[in-house]
């Protein structure tokens, strides 16, 4: 019997290894080119004004998004408010309730497809449904379409998080002769509490720089958000409008707006990171 | 499990071809008392699949009854019946009769809370909660009674004190639970389901998971807690049922062969099939 060759066997490693860290490095380097490039050129339009002013006009001097900065503040937290909970109720029912039954395994199912929903589609749903309805733009409108985007992300990782916590837990606790209510509030969501947070803050994250969704229904506004009933003003539609506009002061603001939403969504996703480390 | 085929065809037909043994088997060992628990026709299906078949028990109060039987056998399934915690899997189905004070547990009137405060369980692994070790413990208690917070303490301590723990966690009592060993875990969760002074304990194979060392106190507790609770104890290890229990079943594929007192049980089994599990010749 002849051996296989030894020098091909090494080669075939050397090469699957050799392709697998090259593909690594291409993703690392152009992720590490954006935040320079973004870190670089918005770090210039980043001072108190930028967080404390109005928009400046076309080509004018100083200003800042401050309004954009808090409509988005604003329209994130109502969608939270709205689509937390009922993401993690959603996750509830169908870890705890509808883990066999068939219309728990149709709300997966779309909840699967909700979240591959392209997030323009869920932008467009919203404009017809409440934009079209109340005849103009509102931050309200934008907060609904963040929510729908947050609901089935949080639904999917509350359901995962809340799967895991091993049946042996819950019988030892309805044995004590604890409802199943309480169980799951006070047992089940304790076990599975850092991991639904961190499915949370990922939601969170994602919806924060969003733009389509806002784009037909929060609209943008040069004023400050006095209430969330107009079109309000929001980060990521400013950064479409700004960096397509002909204006360096714009271009500028654009940067200062992208690295604010970068650094941001980076703090989220680290934060989300650490909640995970914990758990280990 | 290589039992001879043609007796296993037998009993798994069960056709009412059961051999009859020499000495008359006792049916109710514990006919001179009043029993805690009267199982009559017990069966149990996980869906379509039959796991027990017609089984027949008495528990006698304040006692031991250890139930043993190969892997497989359905003696697990057979207390999970007690307190109804399989009704957490919709799939899973009891029939028949569990007479717990008088009253059917199987019947769907049954409060089912109340049930489980009075019938309490372990179970093979230790499962505390996350949360520290004296919240474990008052989380039952917090549920069932109203208690003032030296109350509630009182309670907590007795409790840790009652499984022999008391003296070990008595300086952590607000570290997790999850940070105790093994052992000390499964007395913590032994603690956890006499802090609501149940009637009965149910223990699935309680030392299964935990050291020699600790299941030789597990082993001690049970026999100072049979003074005020009634047992019912699921064991794979015979030695352990013979030490710790004075009446014993033999389960064997979902029925129950064998049941009298422990003694008797292991020195003179009245069924060839139980003198070959405890003889080590099948398991």
């Amino acid at each position: 019997m002849k051996l296989r060759s030894r020098t091909r066997r090494r080669a075939a490693d050397f090469l699957l290894k050799a392709v697998s860290t090259f593909s690594a490095f291409v993703g690392l380097f152009f992720l590490a080119w954006i935040l320079i490039v973004v870190a670089h050129r918005g770090i210039s339009a980043i001072n108190w004004s930028f967080f404390s002013q109005l928009p400046p006009p076309p080509g004018g001097e100083g200003g800042g998004l401050g309004n954009a900065m808090l409509g988005t503040l604003y329209m994130t937290t109502l969608s939270v408010v709205i689509g937390v909970p009922l993401g993690v109720f959603a996750g509830v029912y169908l870890s705890e309730y509808g883990r066999e039954t068939q219309f728990g395994a149709l709300v997966r199912f779309t909840t699967n497809v909700m979240m591959g929903i392209p997030s323009i589609i869920t932008g467009l749903f919203i404009y017809t449904l409440v934009v079209v309805t109340t005849g103009h733009f509102s931050g309200y409108a934008g907060a609904f379409s963040l929510a729908l985007l947050i609901l089935p992300i949080v639904a999917r990782t509350s359901e995962d998080m809340l799967s895991l916590v091993p049946n042996s837990l819950r019988e030892s606790a309805l044995a004590l002769g604890v409802p199943r209510w309480r169980v799951t509030l006070g047992i089940v969501f304790r076990a599975a509490k850092t991991g639904m947070i961190t499915g949370v803050l990922l939601a969170v994250a994602r919806v924060s720089g969003e733009t389509a969704p806002l784009l037909f229904t929060a609209l943008n506004s040069p004023y400050w958000p006095t209430s969330l009933g107009q079109p309000t003003a929001n980060l990521t539609v400013t950064i479409f409008n700004y960096a397509m506009s002909p204006y360096s002061n714009w271009q500028n603001a654009a940067w200062g707006a992208s690295l604010l939403i970068t650094a941001a969504v980076l703090l989220t996703t680290v934060c989300a990171r650490f909640f995970l480390g914990e758990r280990r | 499990m290589n039992l001879r085929p043609s007796l296993a065809r037998i009993w798994h037909n069960g056709e009412g071809e059961m051999p009859e043994p020499d000495n008359t088997m006792e049916t109710s060992p514990v006919a001179t008392v009043e029993p805690k628990i009267s199982v009559r026709n017990l069966n149990f299906f996980y869906g379509a699949h039959q796991a027990l078949f017609d089984n027949n028990l008495e528990i006698a109060p304040r006692q031991v009854t250890a139930i043993i039987g190969p892997s497989g056998c359905g003696k697990s399934t057979h207390i999970r019946a007690y307190n109804r915690v399989f009704q957490l899997y919709r799939e899973q189905t009891a029939t028949g009769e569990i007479i717990f004070d008088g009253v059917n547990v199987l019947s769907p009137s049954t409060d089912l809370i109340d049930l489980r405060r009075r019938i309490g369980m372990i179970f093979q692994k230790p499962t505390p909660f996350p949360m520290s070790v004296y919240d474990n413990v008052a989380y039952g208690l917090r549920f069932h009674y109203r208690l003032s917070k030296s109350e509630l303490d009182e309670r907590v301590e007795k409790a840790l004190d009652a499984a022999a723990l008391w003296a070990e966690v008595k300086d952590f009592l607000r570290k997790p639970g999850t940070a105790l060993s093994g052992g000390q875990q499964q007395r913590l969760c032994l603690a956890r389901a006499i802090a609501v002074e149940p009637e009965v304990l149910l223990m699935d194979e309680p030392t299964s998971a935990v050291d020699p060392v600790a299941t030789s106190k597990i082993e001690d507790l049970i026999q100072t807690l049979k003074e005020t609770y009634t047992i019912v104890i699921v064991t794979h290890n015979m030695q352990q049922a013979a030490r710790i229990s004075d009446h014993t079943a033999f389960f064997y594929q979902g029925r129950i062969v064998e049941f009298g007192k422990t003694d008797r049980m292991f020195t003179n089994p009245a069924m060839k099939q139980t003198e070959d599990y405890i003889t080590g010749r099948f398991s």
